[in-house]
């Protein structure tokens, strides 16, 4: 599976190498949009000393652990995302004859290596946040970990996403709600939020283990809700317990899928 | 000599075309609605971090929290009809095709032409994609109460002039530069920041803060939100986006008569 996915990702990434100054203007390009988000943190701690609790450095390396797991994940698997087209046009017929998993197909798909642009930008913001923490060594091997569940977390979120325009072929921006949605709610310490809502990303849908809970482990900081500081250890297992969840889901929409026929 | 009804006289053809472009957007209502859903979600994020940074600095930019609320989700409504992240127009895909060639030797004004059916397209997003984020945002946080609501209409309208303006001028640039995407994004870039869709720009810092008001990206949410919030006077307001669509419209104008001098068509 693993083979099947990088053969079909070095093929697309071939195909963009043939225009070089395109390929080096979209991930420019990525830097840049990822550098709105940063601009707008600057506007905001420009204003203030500490939003909800955490100063501008903590919300750096908040920002970049969760964005650089997204722009990963996105990179990997955001093509997911494109799956009503292929049952529109068709093209899902074809992968589903075809001797490879459709699920590596769909996400390899128009593999667009120029989001790696995104990742660049994440990573440095991280960098920069993480040098100027001061963070013990025996906490720091936490940040990898992390960033990896939330690859997995971002990457389950986009599998679900593609599972439910199975049901949603006319409105394939629902799922964006969520992918999307998710990477723009991880981006600000969840403190900013009404605990309720926070709750609901620790107990239901696990977004609170991208960043938060690991984050405030790294941090050394105690949690506004009260759970234990070991609760952002939890992360791998959330994330395995989410992928589980997508990988049903998916299965369940291939089944249920029933070509047009034509 | 007859009039075959309903193809006489030019004077109906362009409210004919913004009629056609609100059919033409009426009938993908699913993809607007899941677009409003999708608005609506992210107005809520926002929402949360604007009230943090409220908390911290109550009063800042002239706004209160509601305002600050009450901004975030006007904003969040006018992103379907001021396309404030790009698109919205066939010209670029027109133009690689090469069918802009048809489109340039027709007996109308292409510049009117596009804006006639964007304008149809604005008024039914206005209603379908600006209406669910501000309800949701009323009944989860409450908004504020429009502070003259005719130049708020009027307001809008100007904006999504002046959006259209900027887009055309972004689309004909296709014509010079062969690579769209790279224009798109840069567009999308200027947009999304100088419009006050991130943030508002009532808290933009100094000079930057005085630049970014001035750009004709702020006549697209930034102004239309404070006409609604009554921080800004209405009648300066509206001159504002005014002279920004003029200017903008004039520029594609010029740019129009030069790509139908650019323009060679191959017989065939």
């Amino acid at each position: 599976m693993i083979r099947t996915y990088a053969l079909l990702a070095w093929t697309w990434t071939r195909a963009a190498a043939q225009y070089p100054v395109s390929f080096a203007l979209m991930t420019a390009g990525g830097v840049v949009v990822g550098g709105l988000d940063i601009a707008a943190i600057w506007v905001i701690f420009a204003n203030t000393g500490t939003l909800a609790g955490f100063g501008l450095t903590e919300v750096m390396f908040l920002y970049g652990a969760s964005q650089l797991a997204f722009a990963l994940a996105d990179l990997l698997f955001g093509n997911l995302d494109r799956i009503s087209r292929h049952i529109v046009s068709g093209t899902l017929d074809v992968m589903l004859i075809r001797p490879a998993a459709p699920f590596v197909q769909v996400a390899s798909d128009r593999f667009t290596p120029h989001r790696i642009g995104r990742s660049i930008q994440a990573g440095a913001v991280l960098a920069v946040g993480l040098s100027r923490l001061d963070v013990p060594l025996g906490r720091v091997w936490m940040v990898p970990v992390m960033v990896v569940s939330g690859v997995v977390i971002f990457a389950a979120l986009f599998t679900l996403g593609g599972a439910l325009q199975f049901l949603l072929t006319a409105a394939p921006e629902v799922a964006n709600a969520f992918t999307y949605g998710g990477a723009t709610l991880t981006q600000y310490p969840l403190s900013v939020y009404d605990p309720r809502i926070v709750r609901g990303l620790t107990f239901g849908l696990p977004l609170a283990f991208v960043n938060w809970q690991p984050g405030l482990y790294v941090l050394g900081r105690p949690d506004p809700l009260g759970l234990p500081s070991w609760t952002g250890l939890l992360s791998p297992a959330a994330a395995l317990a989410l992928a589980a969840v997508a990988a049903l889901a998916w299965r369940a929409g291939i089944r249920r899928y029933r070509s047009t026929g034509s | 000599m007859t009039v075959i009804p309903g193809h006489g006289a030019a004077v109906s053809l362009y409210p004919r075309l913004a009629w056609y472009g609100f059919r033409r957007h009426a009938t993908y209502w699913a993809a607007a609605l899941a677009g409003a859903f999708t608005n609506t979600v992210f107005g809520v994020l926002r929402a949360y971090v604007l009230i943090a940074l409220w908390q911290a600095r109550p009063g800042l930019g002239g706004y209160d929290a509601a305002d600050a609320v009450t901004f975030t989700f006007l904003t969040q409504a006018f992103i379907g009809p001021m396309q404030l992240f790009g698109g919205g127009l066939d010209l670029p895909e027109r133009i690689r095709t090469g069918d802009v060639a048809l489109d340039l030797v027709r007996p109308a004004s292409l510049q009117l032409w596009c804006l006639s059916e964007d304008l149809g397209r604005a008024v039914y997003l206005f209603v379908v994609r600006g209406g669910p984020p501000t309800l949701v945002g009323a009944l989860l946080f409450g908004i504020v109460a429009p502070h003259a609501p005719a130049a708020f209409f009027l307001s809008v309208a100007l904006g999504v002039v002046v959006s259209f303006a900027w887009r055309y001028i972004v689309a004909l640039a296709t014509c010079w530069v062969m690579d769209d995407r790279g224009l798109a994004v840069l567009s999308m870039v200027l947009t999304t920041f100088f419009s006050g869709l991130m943030l508002p720009l009532t808290i933009f810092p100094g000079w930057f803060g005085d630049l970014s008001r001035a750009l004709p990206w702020s006549a697209m949410a930034q102004v239309p939100a404070d006409v609604y919030l009554g921080t800004a006077d209405p009648a300066r307001a509206l001159g504002f986006q005014a002279l920004w669509a003029a200017v903008l419209l004039a520029l594609g104008a010029l740019m129009t008569g030069a790509a139908r001098r650019k323009v060679v068509i191959q017989g065939g």
